[in-house]
């Protein structure tokens, strides 16, 4: 392996280690945007390892989050907590990998519509079914502290990276980069695209399913309109495209600000959030197409071109 | 009956759009190290050929056989790991990749399955062979028109294929080029590859191919050497229609 790969990593790891001390420095404010960071983190990164090569727009992320939140929900009474994390990654996984066959093979528009439906498709049934036990909901109650549910985050996160890093220098990254730029080729080449698809979309799926169960000891009573609330599939978009999705790290530069732009919105305008979230969307696609890794590319490229004429 | 070295055979393909029969009832075999010319008016079904044979797109009837073994119901991925490689009518290259990158994924995806260093070092010989070494860090925006086309075939070659479909790969350029374009082709040639040429260009027909078939309306209506089909009265019918026409 080169160089640079072994320092990229080292960097990753270091990073990993300094976020890590935030429970013992930051109060219990910037824990919880900690928390709300690590979050999006892992969803708008893993959300990108799918999205940014192949360019399918998923909206379900809140349909794998909800099914991770219910997993928990289920289960924290019958099942020792960290066999559940696995568990929902397993559940997720296999969701991703149906839809995936079901949906993939279709492209744009009615992959993105499938998607959106297909979370609101199980909280309809989850409400259903609860329909006859007579209960509106679950309380998860644990001893489980903010700090563990951030270390949980940021360990997930750490396997986010990795994976990514490893799907980049792989036969499955290369292939995803061919079928993002001409599917054509990519078939003509030899490439099961179909396949090389559905295994990546598993990786978000199995991702979002376990940080929901990671998060529902915080929300202590979890109703299917929170563990599935389609607010949550289209801020993972936001943010990810607002980071910029050619790279690893795109997403984690647009979850940070976002996050605290959020914070803001929610504090001062708490009855206009919905109409302040499309105007970021709109802004973040006309103004930041490739987001800010294109926007950083641009001013580099800028930098060495006034160079050369210097 | 099938030649007995033959590598590529077709027997009564037939493709149907709606009403219109595409391809009808073709019937052909390419044998080892042989250049064959595919030709015909604009129309003739020639490109749909190629594309049934690459598995873009499946025939109604018949059957195409790569070295005895059928390939006909076989998606375009099987396909061409079995060893059918194709450039397209109108080059398809790969944007956002640089033009090495471009060629590895015929390296790395085709017939034989290479990685790392292995496909880097391929690819980048296939290159050069397209004489295209210096330009291996570019990407494709930055190219002429004529290198673009390099790069297709340089990908198609990386993947080691059993036999190579170019679809009018000589289109488009000027003269200069297309002598270069036909150099190229003959080098092909002389190292002993399969090829299936698509082509309107008659000069490079004449001087790469070793057998031609030639369609119209969808259906064969001549086979052989280069000098028998051009001369051929059915065959100038054909392109330039009926005296009386």
């Amino acid at each position: 392996m080169k160089r640079d790969a072994w320092q990229d990593l080292a960097l990753g790891a270091v990073l990993l280690a300094v976020a890590a001390c935030l429970p013992w420095f930051g109060g219990s404010y910037w824990l919880s945007i900690g928390v709300t960071i690590a979050m999006y983190t892992v969803l708008a990164t893993s959300w990108a390892l799918f999205s940014g090569p192949t360019h399918y727009i998923s909206l379900a992320t809140a349909a794998f989050f909800g099914i991770g939140t219910y997993t928990t929900g289920l289960g924290i009474d019958h099942l020792p907590y960290w066999v559940l994390l696995p568990i929902a990654g397993v559940l997720g996984a296999v969701l991703a990998g149906l839809v995936g066959l079901a949906t993939l093979r279709l492209s744009g528009v009615y992959f993105v519509i499938f998607t959106l439906g297909l979370a609101e498709l199980v909280r309809q049934i989850i409400t259903w079914v609860q329909n006859f036990s007579g209960q509106k909901g679950l309380y998860v109650l644990t001893d489980i502290t903010e700090a563990d549910i951030y270390w949980q985050l940021l360990g997930l996160a750490g396997l986010v990276f990795l994976g990514g890093w490893a799907i980049g220098r792989s036969r499955l990254g290369f292939a995803l980069r061919i079928i993002g730029d001409d599917e054509t080729v990519a078939r003509h080449s030899g490439i099961n695209t179909a396949r090389a698809k559905v295994i990546l979309f598993m990786v978000p799926g199995a991702v979002a399913a376990i940080a929901g169960a990671i998060l529902a000891p915080r929300y202590v009573y979890i109703e299917p309109l929170l563990a599935f609330t389609p607010m949550l599939s289209f801020q993972v978009v936001i943010m990810a495209l607002l980071g910029g999705t050619g790279r690893l790290w795109g997403p984690l530069v647009g979850v940070i600000p976002f996050t605290f732009l959020w914070e803001a919105i929610s504090a001062s305008f708490p009855n206009q959030t919905t109409l302040l979230l499309g105007l970021c969307f709109l802004l973040i696609v006309y103004l930041l197409p490739k987001g800010f890794v294109g926007l950083i590319e641009s001013v580099r490229r800028w930098a060495r071109n006034r160079e050369g004429y210097a | 009956m099938r030649a007995p070295n033959a590598v590529l055979s077709l027997r009564g393909v037939t493709r149907r759009f709606g009403g219109l029969v595409a391809v009808n009832d073709m019937s052909f075999d390419v044998t080892e190290h042989e250049v064959m010319g595919l030709i015909g008016p604009n129309g003739s079904g020639k490109s749909t050929t190629l594309n049934l044979i690459s598995g873009a797109l499946a025939p109604n009837a018949g059957t195409i056989s790569l070295r005895g073994t059928p390939i006909s119901q076989l998606p375009a991925q099987d396909i061409a790991r079995k060893g059918v490689a194709r450039t397209f009518q109108l080059v398809r290259l790969l944007p956002s990749m640089t033009v090495l990158d471009n060629v590895k994924a015929g390296a790395v995806f085709g017939h034989r399955r290479r990685w790392g260093a292995e496909a880097d070092d391929h690819a980048m010989a296939m290159l050069e062979k397209v004489g295209l070494g210096r330009h291996a860090f570019a990407v494709p925006s930055q190219l002429t028109y004529i290198d673009t086309k390099r790069v297709e075939l340089a990908r198609v070659l990386a993947s080691d294929p059993k036999i190579l479909l170019l679809d009018e790969w000589l289109a488009g350029l000027n003269p200069t080029e297309l002598g270069q374009g036909i150099d190229l082709i003959r080098a092909l040639r002389e190292e002993g590859r399969t090829i299936i040429l698509v082509e309107h260009v008659m000069d490079a027909i004449r001087s790469l191919c070793d057998a031609c078939v030639v369609m119209a309306s969808g259906s064969k209506i001549a086979e052989g050497t280069p000098e028998a089909v051009l001369s051929d009265p059915e065959v100038i019918r054909a392109y330039l229609g009926d005296d009386d026409a």
